[in-house]
């Protein structure tokens, strides 16, 4: 019978401590949203990202909702959602500043709402609803970008960070096997459902 | 040769080292959204602060909190998990309802209330059904979500003040099913039924408070 080797628990106990220390670290220095990263259009898209909660968020929920309905959705995920948070990301560039503090909210609270259910959606629904809301996500962080070169790569460096999202959150989720975990991640889905409800109340009352 | 299976025990750790570093990438990822100053907004530190901070700034709420986990402990599943899924939204539910203008009569004594009742709940080893221990928890939130989930302080985030507050919130919850978990002992079930005593005693002191 083999028992883990000790080697293989410290790495791992010394790479999450790692991990923690450079996340800890890394607010007090990060410049975020587009040109103030001084590391190009692409880190600053990228950036954007990690800076926005709600594009975060959103992201995250959405990689939630395909890990937990299973390998073959989440595969779809990993495609669908960068891609067309790209296209929108493009789309959004051309057009006008989108007044949607709503879209957060409702968004949290759909998405947020499917996870905390462990909602069945077939492949075909799970795909319409990503590709939505990505586009609208994407368009809307668009929106804030350069219609030129420089600003193509900063949502590219968006849709990255979306894809590395969806790829690790997702990925994570299919991989729980545990009754009891999967739970966790239904559990992170009301607090995220809860934060939309919160969020919607603050956007009616004029006070987001 | 036969490949020997793998140990349960082994497996067991697996499965935790990876909810574990899965809760880590998680958190990991929402505090780290919070200080970028994203679109030069600022305060978005001080709201996930001031989020994280205000649903354990008054001990009649830290109360109910804990007691749902207590409860749901006590009760295994299904209500160990939809306990503390239904308090948070309709806790944010009831914080909406305020947002919205509409009042609530005796918001303080439904929030003294919830402790006295969860308390007693744990106390008596109350076994109801899923949807009516679930209906009760829901009930009582809606008074602890009208009373402080309006309250975001001026010019901070109200993402990362509600994101703060709804993560607070499920942490007590998740002190309180930890806490809970010595009921499967012989002498935890004592124990367990002698907090909810303690609880529902400290909502009585809340509750005459209130009344006064």
């Amino acid at each position: 019978m083999r028992e883990p080797k000790p080697r293989r628990r410290r790495s791992f106990v010394a790479i999450a401590g790692v991990a923690a220390a450079i996340l800890l670290a890394a607010p007090e220095t990060a410049a975020a949203h587009l040109v103030h990263s001084g590391l190009g259009p692409f880190y600053d898209g990228a950036a954007h990202l990690v800076a926005t909660p709600e594009e975060l968020v959103t992201a995250l929920a959405l990689a939630l909702l395909a890990g937990l309905l299973g390998a073959p959705v989440a595969r779809r995920a990993l495609l669908a959602v960068p891609a067309t948070w790209l296209a929108g990301g493009i789309a959004g560039a051309f057009l006008p500043s989108l007044g949607t503090p709503w879209l957060a909210a409702v968004t949290f609270l759909a998405l947020g709402g499917l996870v905390a259910l462990d909602a069945k959606l077939t492949a075909t629904t799970f795909t319409t609803v990503a590709v939505v809301v990505a586009t609208l996500h994407g368009a809307l962080g668009g929106t804030g970008m350069p219609a030129t070169a420089a600003g193509l790569l900063a949502t590219l460096g968006t849709a990255s960070v979306v894809f590395v999202v969806v790829a690790l959150a997702s990925a994570r989720v299919v991989s729980l096997r545990a009754a009891w975990a999967r739970i966790v991640v239904r559990v992170a889905g009301s607090w995220i459902a809860a934060t939309g409800l919160l969020m919607l109340g603050w956007t009616l009352s004029g006070a987001a | 040769m036969n490949r020997r299976p793998r140990p349960p025990a082994r497996r067991k750790l697996g499965h935790t080292r990876r909810v574990v570093s899965f809760l880590a990438f998680f958190g990991a990822a929402l505090s780290w959204a919070a200080p970028l100053l994203a679109h030069e907004r600022h305060g978005t530190v001080a709201g996930l602060l001031a989020g994280l901070y205000h649903p354990v700034s008054g001990l009649d709420h830290v109360l109910a909190m804990i007691a749902v986990g207590l409860w749901g402990a006590q009760l295994g599943a299904p209500a160990l998990w939809l306990l503390p899924v239904t308090f948070p939204v309709v806790m944010a539910f009831g914080g909406a309802l305020g947002l919205a203008g509409l009042g609530i009569p005796g918001v303080e004594i439904g929030i003294a209330l919830s402790a006295v009742l969860l308390g007693a709940m744990v106390l008596g080893e109350v076994r109801p059904p899923p949807w009516v221990s679930a209906g009760l928890v829901g009930a009582l939130a809606i008074f602890h979500g009208h009373a402080h989930g309006t309250e975001l302080p001026q010019g901070e985030s109200a993402l990362l003040y509600s994101l703060g507050f709804v993560m607070a919130t499920g942490a007590l919850h998740g002190a309180g099913i930890a806490l809970g978990l010595v009921h499967r002992r012989p002498v935890g079930k004592s124990a367990l039924r002698a907090v909810g005593a303690a609880v529902a005693m400290a909502g009585l002191f809340f509750l005459w408070n209130a009344l006064r």
